[in-house]
């Protein structure tokens, strides 16, 4: 492959992050990020929208100067060894860009040769053409493609040089559901085969789903670095969702515990250790209440992003 | 549905053809963009300064010879050819660059492992190719009804060279610094083209009077269009000396202001 991965050593992170710091006038957008992703993860990096996510992902790709602080791709610093650094990564843009000159392939193969790659990634072209379901438009100047089509060349313009760390910086926001499954199915491959994937989304799900390790970021700071299922045992909470019988009222000693209450259906937030469920069952026999339907749910990464945050994530539709 | 193909060594080169495919690329890259609007970016202004020449040498026919042995139609082609070498030039890095910037796509190229020299080398190359064929056109057009002689061959490729590679790098620093077509066209209108009709095209400086006789030594374009036509008669305004020494040092000014900036990142890179 392009970047020169035969003198990193193995044991190198595939980013490592020291001290950032970037500020905007007067916003501090990154306030000392300290962050290390280990070759082959599926990382998802979270934050509500002005946490410096996108700061940070444009310093790594050198769009954007950091103040302070340091960053390595598999070991080339982005600045003192920018040129290895940037073959050895691959960003999709969050932003829907296009060069309304060139034909989709034509596209590729010129991004493909200002990473130092020719005709030997032509096949490697087909194949992502076939996988992203662009085969068809090949030959179709890009600014005559829809929004989602559009996406999926970027997609492609990201990987056209086989990169071993890509960031994907919200590759789904406001695209269909079949082309989000396109991409997971082709991004899982890709990870599978040893590349190491850098996700950041809004669609907390998804990053629940594919991360195997999750690092919230907030007003410019990392605020926790965890396996995503130790982040989502470190909520000590449960749901309870109850349809009670009639309509009944829920008794006095237990509207406290009350999260919500939409078409008949009250959930409460019970204490794992402390408000067992059998509590709130004797609870409502005692009042003489009965129960038309139970579920219980456990916490998901939008609990965990909401407590450590302190804000709700915005949660496009599909 | 195909598996997707393990990251392979197959990509593998040796850093430095990777950086010679790269600025190769961005050249390429570059003449297919103005390529794909070869009306618009060869054949329009190449019409436009045919009917210049059509228009001012029915007009002047009757003038004396501005040279010995020279009629006006005769000096009126090469400063015609470099008027619109030099406006190309010019209009092919500044509005690649600044549409590249205003839509966006420009990322592609600051995320990749390009650095400061290819994107300048590609980029002067791609409008040099322009301007070479913009001037080619001209000439071929005109050669069949007006004889060219060709007395200094090598000053004339120098001052093409010269002229043509100062305006594309003033187009760069142009499109580094715009950012809207508004400043462009700014530039274009306020700047280039005031500069390229007052140096000397349709007349020789000579018959201006002492104001704008010595106004007209302050313009690099009056240089670059007098040396140009010194390699086709073998005589001009001034000592090509003067002309040749004006070029580079122009040249050699406007880039070093664009290779800071490139290197810099100024208003490229936040």
């Amino acid at each position: 492959m392009v970047c020169p991965m035969n003198d990193v050593s193995t044991d190198l992170p595939a980013i490592q992050i020291a001290g950032l710091r970037k500020r905007y006038g007067a916003v501090q957008a990154l306030d000392g990020i300290d962050l290390s992703i280990r070759r082959g993860e599926f990382f998802g990096l979270l934050g509500p929208n002005g946490a410096g996510k996108s700061t940070l992902i444009n310093i790594i790709a050198g769009l954007i100067r950091s103040d302070a602080g340091a960053i390595s791709v598999l070991g080339h610093d982005t600045v003192g060894d920018w040129r290895r650094a940037r073959r050895c990564l691959g960003i999709v843009p969050q932003e829907l860009v296009f060069d309304p000159f060139f034909k989709v392939v034509d596209m590729l193969r010129i991004q493909a040769g200002y990473y130092g790659c020719g005709k030997e990634v032509w096949p490697w072209i087909d194949e992502m053409l076939e996988r992203l379901d662009l085969a068809s438009k090949r030959h179709s100047p890009t600014r005559a493609l829809s929004g989602g089509m559009k996406r999926r060349v970027l997609i492609a313009q990201a990987l056209v040089h086989k990169p071993p760390v890509v960031i994907l910086d919200e590759p789904t926001a406001g695209v269909d559901v079949e082309l989000r499954r396109t991409l997971w199915s082709f991004m899982r491959d890709l990870h599978a085969k040893g590349t190491t994937v850098v996700l950041t989304t809004h669609y907390l799900e998804e990053a629940q789903e594919m991360c195997e390790r999750i690092a919230i970021v907030d007003k410019g700071r990392v605020r926790i670095v965890a396996t995503t299922e130790q982040l989502l045992a470190r909520n000590p909470y449960r749901f309870l969702k109850l349809r009670l019988t009639d309509n009944a009222q829920l008794p006095e000693s237990l509207r406290g515990l009350i999260t919500s209450e939409k078409n008949g259906v009250i959930e409460l937030k019970l204490e794992l250790e402390k408000q067992p469920i059998a509590g709130v069952f004797a609870a409502l026999r005692a009042a003489g209440v009965g129960i038309d339907d139970v579920h219980t749910r456990e916490p998901d990464l939008e609990d965990i992003f909401v407590e450590l945050t302190a804000r709700a994530p915005v949660v496009l539709s599909a | 549905m195909p598996e997707a193909s393990q990251p392979s060594s197959s990509f593998a080169a040796e850093p430095q053809a990777q950086d010679s495919i790269g600025f190769r690329t961005l050249l390429k890259k570059e003449v297919m963009r103005f390529w794909s609007v070869l009306g618009q970016t060869v054949t329009a202004p190449v019409i436009t300064a045919l009917l210049y020449l059509l228009v001012f040498a029915q007009a002047m026919s009757g003038r004396a010879p501005v040279y010995e042995g020279v009629s006006y139609t005769q000096f009126l082609i090469p400063g015609l050819v470099m008027m619109t070498v030099i406006q190309n030039a010019f209009a092919n890095t500044s509005s690649s660059l600044t549409q590249s910037k205003i839509m966006g796509n420009l990322v592609f190229l600051l995320m990749a492992p390009l650095g400061p020299l290819e994107w300048f080398a590609a980029y002067v190359a791609a409008a040099l190719i322009r301007a070479f064929l913009v001037a080619v056109v001209m000439l071929l057009v005109t050669i069949p009804f007006v004889h060219l002689p060709l007395e200094a061959p090598l000053i004339l490729i120098l001052m093409f060279l010269l002229s043509a590679g100062s305006l594309a790098v003033l187009g760069l620093i142009a499109g580094i610094t715009a950012t809207k077509f508004d400043h462009l066209a700014a530039f274009t209108n306020f700047f280039i083209t005031p500069l390229s009709f007052l140096s000397g095209v349709f007349y020789s400086v000579h018959a201006l009077p002492p104001l704008w006789f010595k106004a007209s030594h302050l313009n690099p374009f009056f240089y670059m269009i007098d040396g140009f036509r010194y390699g086709f008669f073998g005589k001009a305004d001034v000592p090509i000396w003067q002309s040749l020494s004006w070029a580079t040092a122009f040249f050699v000014t406007v880039s070093a202001v664009c290779l800071w900036m490139l290197i810099s990142g100024y208003k490229l890179r936040k």
